[in-house]
Order: structure tokens, then sequence, then C-alpha cells
């Protein structure tokens, strides 16, 4: 392998690998924002809603959670526009991934909310803070701490999952990969090098987690 | 209307199918320090629970300063008051947990301004100013900028009394509020609870330190089985208990 020649090679690709890095970077961006958001809701849903909201969010988060990325991604793109809901592959595939996002993070959201122990809330309610003062200064950045580690999990892996919407056509960074591979024959080399490209974006998602875990570090 | 700033009557509160409060009545007058003793299970944290709603309960009335606490007659029927009221009512009373409850990430300085501004709604810098001079009188001034992981379990639990007493409460509620100190950690709790009363600080205590008890209040409550068992005051209470059943707790507590 003539490493020279495979540099020449991706030099001269350049333009459709970074068009396909931008596809993949803003389809992440986008699930995991608007996953992020929806799954906060799920889990005050999940925490704190009443009996009837509780069992519908929890039916909602179940079956996503039990279902395969690749299903929900073919379902939002072939299934809804047979209901009339018609997604370009891009949109459909953002939305299949935030779906699946939302699950998660609001499981991890529960979770958090649940470790934090009664007497936190109570001494909130004891010195007169109505129920959202409690969420927005004592209990939310007590559960941001908590969720953390395990959201930068769920952000890492909706960058991989982001892989399968090659499968409907959208042309992010593994698409483009074999595109190129089919011209230059260079498997090895092209899938190496998208292999460095995912790792590289969710090593800066972990440093961001790290990042946001030092700032929001409580003295001991 | 009457000039009591605490009236409780005929109190009920179950758990499910367990009675836990059998009709309690209690008064308090501005200034009175009152301490409610007995064996666990009694229903004292639960009565004092009940009057800053943390606990719901099911009949009777709780009144302070003449104000009915979480529940209101509407045509006949009892209902719970909205949320709002009941989040404002609450700042009425102080209350300091046995486990502290302080939030960990805010400073010592933080916890107490986070009701004066928020609820208070006093501008930060007198807020601060507040907050310092109630850390000051309990001697943590310099302890200011420090997070509870930083501060001893006294030192934590001083700085939660001065986070309640802060918001200028017309009654504090101590909920044995010595219980998971240290021993050698109790007596710097207790000596700002007594400095409090000496102030003239309306408080109810819950507590199982009877010398206490025995020298800080006015009154004492002896609840048993979810209800008033006995009440007077301390020194004829401890010497010469009316029951049967206080006579035995007494013996049996560690004040001799």
């Amino acid at each position: 392998m003539d490493i020279m020649h495979f540099l020449d090679v991706v030099w001269l690709a350049r333009m459709p690998i970074l068009k396909g890095l931008g596809v993949t970077i803003s389809i992440s961006f986008l699930a995991i924002c608007a996953g992020t958001v929806l799954g906060v809701f799920v889990g005050l849903a999940l925490t704190y809603g009443v009996r009837p909201l509780r069992w519908i969010v929890r039916g909602y988060t179940d079956f996503i959670r039990g279902t395969p990325v690749l299903v929900l991604v073919l379902a939002s793109y072939y299934v809804l526009s047979t209901v009339g809901l018609d997604l370009g592959p891009f949109q459909a595939g953002v939305l299949a991934l935030a779906v699946f996002c939302s699950s998660h993070v609001g499981e991890i959201v529960r979770g958090a909310l649940q470790s934090i122990p009664r007497g936190q809330t109570e001494a909130a309610k004891a010195i007169g803070l109505t129920f959202p003062q409690t969420f927005a200064y004592v209990l939310g950045p007590q559960a941001l701490r908590q969720v953390l580690p395990a959201w930068v999990n769920t952000a890492a892996e909706m960058v991989k999952a982001s892989t399968l919407l090659s499968i409907i056509g959208v042309a992010e960074l593994l698409l483009r990969t074999q595109e190129l591979i089919s011209r230059s024959f260079m498997s090895l080399e092209f899938y190496f090098f998208a292999g460095f490209l995912y790792f590289t974006i969710n090593y800066a998602i972990e440093r961001f987690g790290r990042y946001v875990e030092r700032k929001t570090a409580v003295p001991t | 209307m009457t000039n009591n700033l605490l009236e409780i009557r005929d109190l009920h509160k179950s758990y499910g199918a367990v009675e836990v409060l059998k009709g309690v009545d209690c008064t308090m007058r501005q200034g009175d320090v009152v301490s409610i003793i007995g064996s666990s299970g009694s229903g004292k944290t639960t009565m004092l629970r009940c009057i800053n709603m943390l606990e719901e309960f099911e009949g009777g009335t709780i009144s302070i300063d003449g104000q009915a606490i979480g529940y209101e007659i509407v045509n006949g029927q009892r209902r719970r008051k909205s949320e709002r009221e009941i989040a404002r009512q609450r700042a009425l009373t102080g209350m300091a947990f046995q486990q502290f409850n302080l939030f960990p990430h805010m400073s010592a300085v933080g916890n107490v301004m986070l009701g004066l501004v928020k609820v208070k709604k006093i501008g930060r810098d007198e807020a601060r100013a507040v907050a310092e001079t109630w850390l000051d009188r309990v001697g943590l001034r310099e302890r200011a900028e420090h997070y509870p992981g930083q501060l001893s379990g006294g030192q934590q639990q001083r700085v939660a009394i001065a986070r309640a007493i802060a918001m200028n409460p017309k009654l504090m509620l101590f909920d044995e509020v010595t219980s998971a100190l240290d021993p050698e950690l109790v007596n710097e709790v207790l000596q700002v609870i007594k400095n409090l009363a000496q102030d003239g600080m309306s408080m109810l205590l819950v507590t199982h330190e009877m010398r206490f008890a025995y020298e800080v209040s006015n009154r004492v409550i002896f609840m048993n089985q979810g209800r008033i068992g006995e009440e007077g005051n301390p020194r004829e209470m401890f010497h010469k208990p009316g029951t049967e059943r206080l006579a035995e707790f007494l013996k049996s507590s560690t004040f001799n």
C-alpha cells in the first residue's frame, strides 16, 4: 500500500469527503440536539408525570428502545410517507435518530432525577420554592452532572448510528466513502480513513463532555 | 381568630391503612419553644411535616397566624390549596432536617441566598449581606464560600439552620437536627438553637436530646401512638411524669 498515492487520491476526493463529513456532522448535531430536548421532557414525564402520562411515555420509550435503529430509519422514510408525511431522506433520518436519542436521554434523565435524594426537594419546598423553581435551581443542576457521562455515550452512539442513513440514500460520510471505494478500489484505506474521521468526531464530543463535567464539578 | 401563632386542631394523618396521627391538638404562642418527644413511630416527625405541608393530612386543621395551612373549605368541600399558595405558606415556617439537606452544588452562602433571591425576591447584593449576617450568627462567616462537601456535619447543619432562619419565618421547625451528627458535633448545633430561643424565636423541635429539651423549651409534648400522651412544662414532666407511658419512656431515654 502506497501511502503517498492514497493521500493523493484523498486529496483529489476532498470535496465529496468534506461534504459527507458535513452531512454526518449535521445529522448527528440535529439528532442529538432535538433528541436531547425531547429526551428531557420524556425524563420529566417519566419522573413527575401524572400516571396516565407516565404510562404513555413509558410505552413510547420502551417501544423505541426495543427497536433497532435501522428499523426506525426505514420506518420513518418508507412508512411515514404511506400515511401522508412525505419526508426527504435527510429529514426522515434525522427524525428517526432524534426519536431514538430521546428515548435514551429520557431514561438517563429519569435515572439522574430519581437518584437525587428526596431531601433536596423537601428542603427546596421548605424555603418556599415552587416546583419549577426547585427544578431550575436545585434538581436540574444536580441532574446535569449525573447525566453527562451517559449523555456523551448516547451522543457518540448517534454519530455512529448516522451511518445507517446511507441505506436510505443520505450522502453522509459512509455512503461517500463507499462511492470512492467503488471508483478507486482502495477499500482498506478508505474504510480506515472514514473510521478515523468518526473517531475524531466522537473524541471531540467526549472532550466536550469532560470539559462541561470539569466546569460544573462541585468542590469537596 | 385568636392570638395563637400555631393552632392544630384534631389532626389526622394516615399512610394507607396505618393511622399515624389520630387527632392531635396543639397550640403555640409567639416566642414559645416547644419540644416534641416520644418513641419512634409515635408521629412526632409526621406532625412537624404536616405543618409545612411536606405531608398531606386527611383531617383536621392547622393554622399559622390565623391562616389555614394547605387546605380550604369551598362550598362545604375540603380542598387542597393551589401549589403556588402552598409554596407561599411554606415560607411562613422554616425547617431544619435530620439530614441537613443542603444543596451540594451551591456554596454555604449560595444555599442561604437561594430562598432570599427566588422566594423573597431580594436583590443579590442585599441577599448576600443578609446571608452573611446569618452565617456569622451561626459562627460560619469565614466558611461562606465553602461547599457542603467541604464542611463537617455540624457546620452543614448550622448552614441549614441559617438558610431556614434567613427567610425570617414566623415559626422554626427542627426535625431531629442532631440525630445524624457525631456526638462531639451535637453541642455546636444545640448552642445555635439555644441562641435563637433566647432571641425569642418561636420554635417547635422534635428531639431525642432530653437534656436539651429540658433546658431549652418552655413546654414539652409527649407523643404516644399518634396522640398527645402528655403535655406540660419540662420541669414537671421530666421529674413527675403524669402517665405510666411517659415514665417508661423517660427511663429508657438518656435523660437522668
